[in-house]
């Protein structure tokens, strides 16, 4: 019936979309930003066909292979693995102690002196930009240096390295699980937070049963950057493949270290198997 | 005394004044619905008086108390004694029904008792009983993604009554059921609050249903009240001038004889044909 009405409409007044100009100088301003970055960072990929660098690089990797299948290295290998595991295992469960206050705190989405806004909710912003603040400054500092100090504290071995991982990766686990939450759905939170429900109840019935998902393929990731992070950590002597590769690297040996490698393939492909099945089960 | 309000206003974020110096009483147990077109304020003023919203200006009391100048755990109290169901439920999709229906006691419970029921549920039959009376007892272990939407704010309804509040706010809490669907739950609504002395305000877009359910109706429109008037004083004049924005005409639930039957006050146009069913063509949010 009022489709006559609509196709009647003056055809000379063309509606534009006001946000198109925006875009293009968005798009325009990245790329501007971008080019100098580029040039800083000395970006040629060129270089790297020239028939000289060529041949430099296919030697290296020549070295790897075939990788070392003895079983006394394969022995020293599994148990490394084990190592690794453990430390970032450990490191992630520590993180987690960090990580999960810190975001329930932190969040926007449990906010109940925001609603209205409601009273102490100039002390709940400067606890929420405090703890912001605190999430920084602990993943700011790379593990690395974390874990040269533990180590005048703690001496070598794998305790300096689980307490540096736990803090570098309690402060990003902490920061990203903070955006997540304020990310997904948070009116179901909110509803339960007006019906004078606490934080934490409103998160498990209001946020968690929709970031459950993005929350664990997270961990999990974070999980796998652990694990990889340990070869960083073997050179402050925590154990683990890191020390086996800095041992490896240190004697030249390309056939142990292709070994190594090809174990940190098969840690992330588990890493990645599980990461699917629990947000399956998540589902 | 429920509700008073004297001279409300609000303003909302970007500027624009949604309520403009509203006067209301309302004495515990008393039952009124606010009908008034899309865009007239119903949600905002229903907002307003779950206290999720601060009023610009004017004063607000409810439950005896003003909830902006109450401590941080004294609006927490306050909030725990007011029930609403929102126009859209605001429940994750991957809760299962009882998960939340149980919900709704979240602020009465201490924080151990809300956790350990996600363990295994800790009042089966409280939840059940209050589905029941919405018609959904055999969905209680659903998840609510496997609910149509009919059902899920059937659940939410179930949520409040589960809750048990002093004050319950509806804000359309039957807009997406059929016409029987809708008569029965606002019945439960009715006799729920009628059963423990609880006030009702309920913003309808049926006018049918306004009239047959609640012994007040507060007519809103632009932000200012049209009416405040007993159900039976209501005329069909001023509905029509209250939804002249919206062509005069008068939404109600169906062309329905039954339900017209239970009118207050018969009202001819209804039958008219140019009557139609403004909830399937009006985009709602
Ligand atoms: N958050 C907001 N920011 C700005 N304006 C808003 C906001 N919420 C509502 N409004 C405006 O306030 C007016 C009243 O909105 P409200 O949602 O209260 O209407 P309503 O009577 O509930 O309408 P409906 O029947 O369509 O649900 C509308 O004009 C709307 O555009
Ligand atoms: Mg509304």
């Amino acid at each position: 019936m009022s489709s006559g009405q609509l196709a009647a409409e003056p055809s000379d007044f063309v509606v534009r979309d006001p946000e198109a100009r925006r875009r293009l100088g968005t798009t325009l301003i990245a790329l501007v930003i971008l080019w100098p970055l580029l040039q800083l960072a000395e970006f040629r990929p060129a270089v790297l066909f020239e028939a000289g660098n060529l041949k430099v690089m296919t030697g290296f990797l020549a070295g790897f292979f075939p990788p070392e299948r003895g079983p006394e290295f394969l022995g020293l290998l599994f148990k490394a693995t084990l190592e690794t595991l453990a430390i970032a295992t450990a490191g992630i469960a520590l993180a987690l102690l960090i990580a999960v206050p810190l975001a329930i705190i932190g969040t926007r989405a449990l906010s109940i002196s925001s609603i209205g806004p409601g009273p102490d909710r100039w002390r709940g912003n400067v606890v929420r930009v405090a703890c912001r603040a605190l999430l920084t400054v602990l993943r700011a500092i790379p593990e690395i240096v974390w874990a040269l100090m533990f180590v005048r504290v703690l001496g070598l071995g794998p305790a300096a390295g689980v307490l540096a991982l736990a803090i570098t990766y309690g402060g990003m686990l902490g920061k990203v699980y903070t955006e997540i939450l304020e990310s997904t759905d948070t009116r179901p939170a909110r509803a339960l937070l007006q019906g004078g429900s606490g934080r934490i109840t409103a998160l498990v019935y209001g946020l968690i049963p929709n970031a459950a998902q993005e929350l664990t393929s997270y961990t999990v990731y974070r999980w796998e950057c652990a694990v990889r992070a340990s070869v960083i950590m073997g050179f402050v002597g925590a154990g683990g493949l890191g020390q086996l590769m800095d041992q490896s690297m240190k004697m030249l040996n390309g056939g142990e270290a292709s070994a190594i490698l090809l174990m940190f393939l098969a840690l992330v492909v588990l890493a990645d198997a599980l990461s699917s099945a629990l947000r399956k089960a998540l589902a | 005394m429920s509700i008073v309000t004297h001279q409300l206003g609000l303003e909302h974020g970007n500027g624009f004044r949604a309520l403009h110096g509203l006067n209301l009483k309302l004495t515990a147990g008393e039952r009124v619905a606010i009908i008034g077109p899309s865009g007239a304020g119903k949600t905002s003023l229903i907002r307003l008086l779950g206290s999720a919203l601060r009023p610009t200006n004017g004063r607000l009391e409810l439950l005896g108390e003003n909830p902006w100048q109450q401590s941080a755990a004294g609006l927490r109290q306050l909030r725990t004694r007011i029930g609403t169901i929102h126009q859209a439920p605001p429940i994750p999709p991957r809760l299962r029904v009882i998960t939340a229906i149980l919900a709704g006691r979240l602020g009465r419970w201490p924080a151990w008792k809300g956790l350990l029921s996600l363990l295994y549920p800790v009042d089966i039959a409280g939840a059940q009983q209050a589905l029941a009376r919405l018609d959904l007892a055999d969905r209680l272990f659903e998840r609510c993604d496997r609910l149509s939407g009919g059902q899920l704010q059937r659940v939410g309804i179930a949520r409040v009554l589960y809750q048990q509040p002093d004050l319950i706010l509806a804000d359309e809490p039957v807009s997406a059921l059929d016409p029987i669907l809708a008569d029965a739950a606002i019945a439960q609504i009715v006799a729920e609050a009628e059963q423990r002395g609880a006030t009702v305000l309920a913003s309808l877009h049926a006018v049918d249903l306004a009239l047959k359910w609640f012994p007040r109706v507060i007519g809103l429109r632009s932000g200012q009240l049209a009416f405040d008037l007993p159900a039976a004083e209501v005329s069909t004049d001023m509905l029509r001038d209250l939804y002249s924005s919206e062509g005069s005409i008068v939404p109600t639930q169906a062309n329905d004889p039954a339900l017209l039957h239970a009118l207050t006050e018969p009202l001819p146009e209804i039958t008219d044909p140019k009557v139609v069913r403004l909830d399937s063509c009006r985009g709602r949010g």
